[in-house]
């Protein structure tokens, strides 16, 4: 690793320009058409998707763009641009979302082409990020950092997206397709995703062989369901092989009538893993021998340039205030001696225009590679942040409202947009999530090493992108009902998680929107005074789930009846709040327009 | 003479480098319409100063007319205003100047931190000024009230622009109205899109040649004036300014519609 210093100028550029810029012009007429009457809705909403517009709660005029960051790089001209777009055609905001994209919500359909032009003045796209097309190829934010890793997955993911963006054969697939990369088990996200990968050396002859371990038809959904690995190895030079095995079978077998059921997990579920994995396996006999010319995946391997920026300012002094607790729960040590990832906490995923623009100047100010990235948890990182200008990062976090505590730990939960944008969203799990985070930290339960590990999630519906079956603690919405008076509900599901041992979150008890906070603080109270020493919460609701405590609550059904009564409905009169959603003074109703996932 | 003359009405903005040189020429009257504390501290040079909530504690006519007077305005004097708020101030000022009937007025493309930061001639020197009579011929196309904007509204050809931020559209508009944020216009370090640009975007929403287009913001005029120059910058010949804005509309109990059953502002990180 190079000590050298660079200045501010040097400011990174990304390497792969996913942009068309032809395709905004495109997509201005095609609206044109579609006003004009000339383009059928259906055909029309397809287009749009394939280029990364989705629709708007109840409201035709509107769309969200969604961004994609593939393996969650982003650069610091490319956020200033973002910054400057959800300034004028957003709501002077913007929204990370759990899968690496950042969106920009309330647009004007007529504006969408300008944002499309403005995106491809940096090398971004949309395409591709909706619709029955393969979705953002995500990476773990800490692959080529975690101490934990092989080797670091980066490239490949990177190598994956610019072989799938716009290659005829993932542009009309059953339904949409998946991929996630990571680092290492403990950090997972691999077996709730059609495709997840995680890379691993192996010994061969005496030399290492680089491969992954890959799971496949996972996914989080209405109905969810954890991935299968496919064979114990499998080497680097057959991961596109695999990839496009897959492809093949999902495009030729996935159900292409039942959009409840298209996915490829149903697939998977429908056929049995061990036909589908032979499947596969003869498939990508099949591909290989069949490729006219040898396909490879285009991967760079040239490593990232390390190098600390210069430091403007004088760095002693003691340390400003709040920030061992920031250091604790913002922080990870790298695998480089003396850096550090720091991953920012952001309410539910959102940030403004305004301090996008800080983060761009931040990355160029603090960070050794020059660039950030997206993480798993409506976040992003700033990596290689050298251990000496950590402080001075914090002071000018804390400048910019980016400061707040707990970003690695239970005190930053997800939730999905709900009803501040989403047509099928029963609730608003998006206010819900920082109305938890805003207590949790209250309360400094982000300095509560019992609850590091743990995570809360929160979906506006049943159909899971707040990823509430991974969730320790999860929730999705939907409505409740006392006599005429309907309140917004959730069903909370406990236990889920995402690593080694992923399984999906048990249904616990049907909770009230305005009793989730009571409801979470009871089961951590709960837990503290059953717990084991060695415990923690994690560990300890893995074993009441899976119904092998042996303490008071040893089971499921035992912590239900202890928290039963706080899902009990006041009347109307005795408390009219509880009747109303969180962001809403009036009384609560389900309304919900056509979903898009499926179009 | 006269295709120059009219070549001079359909300026729009005066670029940094015309502006320095009809300075030295002393051939036009610079208005910074800053505070007066900002102004005091440094100007372009030869600038006068008119803040624009003096302007706005009585712009009636009558009164307007005595400060364009004392800041040494005739007919022919062509004036460029400047601000530091992304040239909205300066259009609701050069706005007012064109509704009293002063055809040569432009803004300057750029606000004065730009100014500043380009390293170009600022002094805190106050320039003495010789009073001059500028006549009234009160131009009311340009303007649309409470009552004429009733009528319009609903009338084919007619476009209603609200240029405030999205979400506040969304929360509240007049009816009708599409929105059109006051950010959307500007590009880097220029306070409007070059006109190709502004072009397509407008094209893109439907804001054609054929259309009267009438333009209002929250309160007082200055975004939605900034607006009323974008649509005059690609030669859009029929915009309005609907000076009083939403806050008159609302005080007078009009009627208004919102985006039903979304909790938008939630999502907002504010």
């Amino acid at each position: 690793m190079s000590t050298l210093k660079q200045s501010r100028v040097a400011s990174k550029k990304g390497k792969i320009n996913w942009a068309r810029s032809q395709e905004a012009d495109y997509f201005a007429n095609t609206v044109k058409l579609y006003r004009q009457g000339k383009y059928d809705s259906d055909s029309f909403r397809r287009f749009r998707l394939q280029h990364g517009a989705y629709g708007t709660r109840l409201a035709d005029d509107y769309a969200m763009v969604r961004i994609k960051l593939p393996a969650g790089e982003i650069y610091p001209h490319q956020l200033d641009k973002i910054s400057q777009l959800s300034e004028q055609f957003s709501i002077g905001s913007a929204h990370f979302s759990t899968r690496e994209n950042i969106q920009l919500h309330w647009v004007v359909l007529e504006d969408v082409s300008e944002i499309f032009r403005g995106l491809a003045e940096v090398g971004l796209t949309s395409r591709e990020a909706c619709g029955n097309s393969v979705r953002n190829v995500m990476c773990s934010p800490l692959s080529g950092v975690c101490p934990e890793e092989e080797f670091d997955a980066t490239p490949y993911a990177l190598a994956t997206a610019r072989f799938f963006l716009r290659n005829p054969m993932a542009q009309n697939l059953p339904r949409k397709f998946k991929f996630n990369f990571t680092c290492c088990e403990k950090h997972g996200m691999v077996r709730m995703v059609d495709v997840g990968l995680i890379p691993q050396i192996k010994q061969h002859d005496g030399f290492n062989q680089k491969g992954f371990k890959i799971f496949l038809g996972g996914g989080l959904g209405n109905k969810s369901y954890v991935g299968h690995q496919l064979e114990e190895f499998t080497p680097e030079e057959d991961l596109l092989y695999t990839s496009i095995a897959v492809m093949r079978i999902f495009d030729r077998l996935g159900d292409r009538k039942n959009l409840a059921r298209n996915r490829m997990r149903y697939l998977v579920a429908d056929m049995g893993w061990e036909k589908f994995q032979n499947l596969v396996l003869k498939e990508r006999a099949v591909v290989k021998a069949t490729q006219s010319v040898v396909t490879k995946l285009n991967v760079d391997y040239t490593p990232t340039e390390i190098k600390r920026p210069v430091r403007i300012t004088d760095e002693t002094g003691s340390s400003p205030e709040g920030y061992a607790r920031w250091l604790k729960g913002n922080t990870f040590k790298q695998k480089q001696s003396g850096y550090h990832s720091v991953f920012i906490t952001l309410e539910a995923g959102d940030i403004t225009s305004n301090q996008l623009h800080v983060l761009s100047e931040l990355i160029q100010d603090f960070s050794a590679e020059g660039l950030a990235r997206a993480g798993f948890t409506q976040n992003i990182s700033l990596r290689y942040v050298h251990e000496a200008d950590l402080p001075q990062l914090y002071l000018k976090l804390i400048n910019s409202g980016l400061a707040k505590s707990g970003s690695l730990t239970m005190a930053a939960p997800i939730g999905c947009s709900g009803t501040t944008s989403c047509n099928l969203a029963l609730t608003n799990s998006h206010r819900l999530a920082k109305e938890i985070q805003r207590k949790f930290l209250e309360l400094k339960l982000d300095e509560d090493d019992d609850l590091r590990e743990s995570s809360i999630k929160i979906s506006g519906c049943p159909n899971s992108c707040g990823q509430h079956g991974i969730a320790t603690i999860g929730f999705f919405g939907g409505g409740g009902r006392v006599d005429k008076d309907m309140y917004p509900n959730y069903m909370m599901q406990l236990g889920g998680r995402s690593d080694n041992e992923t399984m999906l979150g048990v249904s616990c008890l049907r909770v009230p929107a305005k009793r989730v906070i009571p409801m979470i603080l009871k089961i951590i109270e709960l837990f503290k005074q059953n717990k084991k020493p060695e415990d923690d919460l994690k560990s300890w609701i893995h074993r009441v789930v899976n119904g092998i405590d042996d303490s008071d609550i040893s089971s499921i059904d035992d912590l239900k009846k202890i928290l039963l009564p706080l899902t009990i409905p006041p009347s109307k009169a005795e408390d009219p709040d509880f009747y109303a959603d969180y962001g809403s003074d009036s009384s609560y109703h389900t309304k919900t327009g056509k979903g898009e996932c499926a179009a | 003479m006269r295709s120059l003359s009219q070549e001079k009405i359909v300026k729009i903005t005066t670029d940094v480098d015309t502006l320095r040189s009809e300075i030295r020429d002393k051939s036009v009257r610079v208005i910074d319409v800053r505070r007066e504390d900002d102004y005091k501290q440094s100007h372009i040079p030869n600038a006068v100063n008119l803040p624009l909530a003096t302007l706005l504690s009585d712009d009636s006519p009558e009164r307007v007319i005595k400060l364009v007077n004392s800041m040494g305005i005739d007919d022919e004097t062509p004036v460029v205003v400047y601000d530091d708020t992304f040239g909205a101030l300066a259009s609701r000022v050069a706005w007012t100047m064109e509704y009293l009937g002063h055809s040569d007025v432009s803004l300057l493309e750029t606000t004065y931190s730009n100014w500043k930061s380009m390293g170009l001639e600022n002094d805190n020197l106050i320039p003495e000024i010789q009073s001059k009579v500028h006549s009234m011929k009160l131009n009311s196309n340009i303007l649309a009230t409470s009552d004429y904007l009733e009528s319009a509204k609903g009338k084919e050809g007619v476009i209603l622009v609200d240029n405030r931020e999205r979400l506040n559209y969304l929360e509240q508009h007049i009816p009708g109205a599409i929105s059109l944020p006051y950010r959307t216009l500007a590009t880097n370090g220029k306070i409007l899109r070059p006109k190709e640009d502004m072009k397509r975007l407008l094209d893109n929403r439907g804001i054609t040649g054929e259309s009267e287009i009438i333009t209002y913001c929250g309160s007082v005029g200055t975004l939605s004036g900034l607006a009323y120059y974008a649509l005059k910058s690609v030669g859009l010949p029929n915009a309005k300014l609907y000076v009083r804005s939403f806050k008159e509309w609302k005080s007078l109990s009009k009627p208004t519609e919102k985006q039903q059953d979304a909790n938008y502002w939630d999502l907002s990180a504010e």
